[in-house]
């Protein structure tokens, strides 16, 4: 089973991004802020953590920037969820190491679909 | 030691200078040319063979005086962070390469005073350049012959050790036509042999200190026993002194103006932050000199006390006469380079100002504004080059044929009292807007006959032994005309007496004629530009005012001339490209000409410059009224201009969160509804969870979307106010009322003790919207277990204050300010979102000005938060 990390301080959000990986038969776990994304990361080794960007304290750039700095993280998959999509953000969240952008809103089925692609 | 050893090893030190300049001439961009202590060493440059050799000698013959030479230095560089990033902004700005270049641009271009300045640096610098030239000669005959007996010019090593530092200043210092451009060659080697004479220096400070007494204490117990030490250690009372006082302020002057010290503190400076570096390690350079000038000046009194030897030359006698050959050599050495790196800054900088502010603006204007641009510049590196070698070869000859057997210190004082004439003008036109040329000419020109009589003329009289009895009685011998005594003064010295009357009649005549006669409206326009430099810095090109006529195609012509094809394209294009000027545009207006002059300034000194654009240009004479007038308004345009982008980002970055904020509950909204749209069996319960959630996200969209509405229209102010008279304690009451839910369910108590009641004149609904968002807001933080909210007024005479506090965390400091920003959501609440739009205080903010009031949050012991906003009793 593959593990999912999803980051977002929205709850709604994260409830719904829970049920469709649940389904999608990931185990789903959740971080409600950036330093805490980064403990259970460091915990639970995920294949793929969905990251929002704009969050209190610890942003989502910061995150990737901490995880890319760590060898035992630095080949999980990064795939920034945000609300953020000027050209500039994106360009700064690629050059940073993420392995997708998708910004908010989306569409679920696009979604699932960029995560299995990033894990095959 | 013999001759050929001495000259070896001078051959070799000087072919390392060589190759260090020639190094970082080449290397000019690495870092070890361009730092903070490489400008602090040049600043050395200061400490001359006249601090090597005749300080120790003022030292042992006359005491403490030698260091009001090094007080002033010390006491005028901490200002130096102020006043020479002041000068050193205007030279950058306006491409000024000289002391000369630096006083003729801020009188209007004015070419006679360039030529005066030039003229005063020349006189003044020559003979100290001699004295440099002299003490290299003698030194050397004592260390190879132990005499000072002088052989004829053929044999003088001298000569060619002079020869060989022009060759070096020609070479490196016209690298450049642009002679503001700066030396880093000739700056890194200086910066070098600062290092090396300081480390000799020490280096026989502490052999005399320690090896050959036994340490401070020692020295100090020996020579208090010589006679004449107390009266040489101390001031001599008042007189004293008042001479000492007026030295200092001398050597003040001397270490901002003298042409050398011009030349490394501004012309080659390279970042106006090296400044900071130089105010602290600059004045510890020369106290580390100084202190040992004291010890050797009293270690050379008693080991020669009943000797024929001069004072001047006691650190290198000390271990010559202790047959120490290696140590001697190292003090040659180090006198040498302090010789040679002031004969080389020295001749660049009045080379410059005699080629771009005398022998170029009187003899080859008319020349070079037909000539060809490569023709054209070699004449002007040719120009520069043999005013080198003119000037270290009259140098070489006063030394020669002149007796210059006073002292060192005497005619090194005579050349800072002949700068300091300078001083008037030069910082008057930094401070004074009223000063003016014509002042500044007589200013200087009476200075400087006042010099030339009470101690020019009385001291050459006295060191060529003429016979005359106008020192003793005066001129015509009226006794209130005696030099050294003149109108009777009896109290100072002669070179303190000369100062205190050069610059007395010096300022009184720059001021007099500065007042009374107006200066011309160019004249005024830079007046302005220098006092207030900071003001019109930020205009560049657009402070010059100018009105007249002029094309492009003759303005092009004469940079040509002096830049080339290439350079001239070059610098109009990027001019073109800073104004977004249409490079067809056939006629030139102000911001052309006044870069036009600039580009040459550089090249061939402000008067030139000015001359040869206005020979191509049709000016119209301004009055000063105008000229203030359109500064005025360039400046206000430029802040107005500033402002307006400042509003624009505002309402990007406004833009930017109303859309993020708008998006993340459109999020959740079409995710959940997607879930629900694709999976048909999903669990009752589930779906009840997520249609609830859409319809609460769907509530915040159109709550967030009111609220930026509601700001909007409070903000442009086309909402009115309702305004009603109307009881406070009743809008209080109604405003709890609606928030007891909220309260109740997170078992929240609200203390309502201290509500005195008022009626006042308010919008009952929007204080009611102002109060109940607080009421929230401190509801939502106040503490998790045991929460309490308390709600005061307070009335005094002229309106009454409302405050909501909590007994939660408190706000940190860092957003203390930001919380009534629009969209500010606090840090606070990580573990639930909440479910404000982050506009709530900003609203309120708005709604408490609209009534005349303020708000404003605090923290209040032992913990919680109070918001806190008054509005006036009287509101109209």
């Amino acid at each position: 089973m593959k593990k999912i990390l999803i980051v977002d301080d929205e709850p709604n959000i994260v409830m719904s991004l829970e049920y469709i990986f649940k389904k999608e038969n990931f185990e789903v776990f959740i971080a409600r802020d950036g330093s805490e994304a980064i403990e259970i990361a460091e915990d639970n080794l995920p294949d793929i953590i969905l990251l929002d960007i704009m969050m209190p304290n610890v942003d989502g750039y910061q995150v990737l920037k901490h995880l890319k700095k760590n060898p035992k993280l630095d080949n999980i998959k990064v795939l920034f969820l945000s609300a953020k999509n000027k050209v500039s953000d994106i360009e700064l969240g690629l050059q940073l190491g993420a392995d997708k952008y998708i910004s908010k809103p989306f569409s679920t089925k696009k979604l699932v679909k960029e995560v299995k692609e990033l894990l095959k | 030691m013999s001759n050929f050893l001495v000259i070896s090893i001078i051959i070799i030190y000087l072919a390392v200078i060589f190759y260090v300049a020639y190094w970082a001439e080449k290397n000019s961009k690495s870092g070890w040319v361009n730092n903070p202590y490489v400008y602090t060493l040049s600043l050395a440059v200061y400490c001359t063979a006249w601090t090597y050799y005749g300080s120790v000698g003022l030292a042992a013959t006359s005491g403490i005086k030698f260091l009001a030479i090094y007080v002033g230095p010390v006491i005028i560089i901490p200002t130096w962070m102020l006043l020479m990033k002041k000068i050193i902004r205007i030279s950058k700005g306006n491409k000024i390469s000289s002391l000369a270049d630096f006083i003729s641009l801020r009188y209007g271009n004015d070419r006679f005073l360039g030529a005066l300045v030039t003229l005063v640096c020349v006189l003044a610098i020559v003979p100290y350049i001699s004295l440099q030239l002299k003490a290299i000669s003698e030194t050397f005959n004592v260390i190879t012959n132990h005499t000072i007996v002088v052989n004829s010019i053929i044999k003088d090593t001298t000569f060619y050790i002079a020869i060989l530092l022009a060759v070096f200043a020609a070479f490196f210092g016209t690298q450049h036509t642009d002679a503001s451009e700066r030396h880093k060659g000739i700056i890194t080697a200086v910066a070098l042999e600062s290092i090396i004479k300081l480390l000799f220096f020490v280096i026989i400070g502490v052999y005399v200190t320690f090896y050959l007494f036994n340490g401070p204490g020692d020295i100090y117990q020996q020579a208090s026993t010589l006679p004449n030490f107390k009266e040489q250690q101390s001031l001599n009372g008042l007189e004293g002194g008042f001479n000492w006082f007026l030295l200092s302020i001398v050597s003040m002057i001397a270490i901002m103006l003298l042409p050398r010290q011009f030349q490394v503190s501004v012309v080659e400076n390279e970042r106006e932050k090296y400044l900071k570096k130089a105010t602290w390690l600059f004045p510890l350079y020369l106290l580390l000199f100084n202190v040992f000038v004291i010890f050797i000046a009293w270690g050379g009194n008693i080991i020669f006390q009943n000797q024929q030897v001069e004072a001047d030359l006691f650190t290198l006698m000390l271990p010559l006469q202790q047959g120490n050959d290696f140590l001697a050599i190292l003090v040659f050495l180090g006198g040498f380079s302090a010789a040679i790196s002031m004969v080389v800054i020295s001749t660049l900088a009045l080379s410059t100002m005699l080629s771009n502010n005398l022998i170029i603006p009187y003899g080859f204007l008319s020349k070079f504004s037909k000539g060809e641009s490569e023709k054209n510049t070699e004449s002007i590196k040719n120009i520069r080059r043999i005013s080198i070698f003119s000037l270290i070869i009259v140098a070489y000859f006063f030394y020669k044929f002149f007796t210059l057997d006073r002292s060192l210190v005497s005619i090194g004082l005579i050349s800072f009292v002949l700068i300091a004439q300078l001083a008037p003008s030069f910082f008057g036109g930094l401070f004074w807007r009223r000063g003016s040329a014509i002042g500044a000419k007589f200013g200087i020109l009476v200075g400087f006959l006042v010099t030339v009589y009470t101690l020019v003329i009385p001291f050459t009289i006295d060191s060529q032994e003429i016979a005359s009895s106008f020192v003793s009685d005066g001129l015509f011998g009226f006794s209130f005309l005696k030099p050294y005594n003149l109108f009777g003064m009896q109290i100072f010295e002669p070179v303190p007496h000369a100062f205190f009357w050069s610059i007395f009649f010096n300022v009184i005549t720059y001021s007099l004629l500065s007042v009374n006669i107006i200066g011309s409206s160019r004249e005024r326009n830079f007046a302005e530009m220098f006092v207030d430099s900071s003001k019109y810095a930020s205009l560049y090109e657009n402070a010059f005012v100018w009105k007249g006529e002029a094309y492009v195609k003759d303005i092009r012509k004469v940079l040509t001339r002096f830049l080339g094809d290439k350079r001239t394209e070059r610098a109009l294009n990027l001019f073109y490209m800073k104004y977004n000027i249409n490079k067809k545009d056939q006629f030139a207006d102000a911001r052309l000409v006044n870069f036009s002059e600039k580009l040459l300034t550089g090249s061939i000194g402000s008067a030139s410059a000015r001359i040869l654009i206005s020979s191509v240009v049709k000016e119209e004479e301004i009055s000063l009224q105008e000229v203030l007038k359109i500064l005025d308004e360039t400046q206000k345009a430029k802040e107005s201009n500033k402002a307006l982008k400042e509003k624009d980002k505002q309402k990007d970055e406004f833009l930017d969160t109303v859309a993020h904020e708008l998006k993340t509950p459109i999020t959740s909204i079409r995710a959940l509804s997607e879930i629900l749209l694709d999976d048909a069996k999903i669990d009752h319960e589930v779906k009840n969870k997520f249609l609830t959630s859409i319809l609460s996200e769907s509530e915040r969209v159109s709550r967030l979307i009111n609220n930026i509405l509601d700001l909007e229209k409070l903000a442009t102010g086309k909402e009115k106010l309702e305004l009603k008279e109307n009881s406070i304690q009743e809008t209080i009451s109604k405003s709890i009322n609606s928030v007891q839910q909220l309260a109740i369910k997170k078992q929240v108590k609200i203390n309502i003790e201290g509500i005195n009641d008022a009626n006042l004149i308010y919008d009952e609904d929007r204080i009611q919207q102002v109060i109940i968002n607080l009421l929230s807001n401190a509801i939502k933080f106040s503490n998790e277990e045991v929460g309490s909210v308390s709600v005061y007024t307070f009335q005094n005479e002229n309106n009454i204050e409302i405050s909501v506090e909590d007994n939660g965390k408190g706000i940190s400091k860092d957003e203390l300010g930001s919380i009534f920003n629009k969209f500010y959501q606090s840090k606070n609440q990580t573990i639930l979102k909440p479910v404000g739009s982050g506009l709530g205080l900003a609203i309120s903010k708005q709604i408490i000005e609209s009534h005349n009031g303020k708000i404003w949050a605090e923290n209040i012991r032992p913990t919680g938060a109070r918001l806190t906003f008054i509005l006036p009793l009287n509101n109209k």
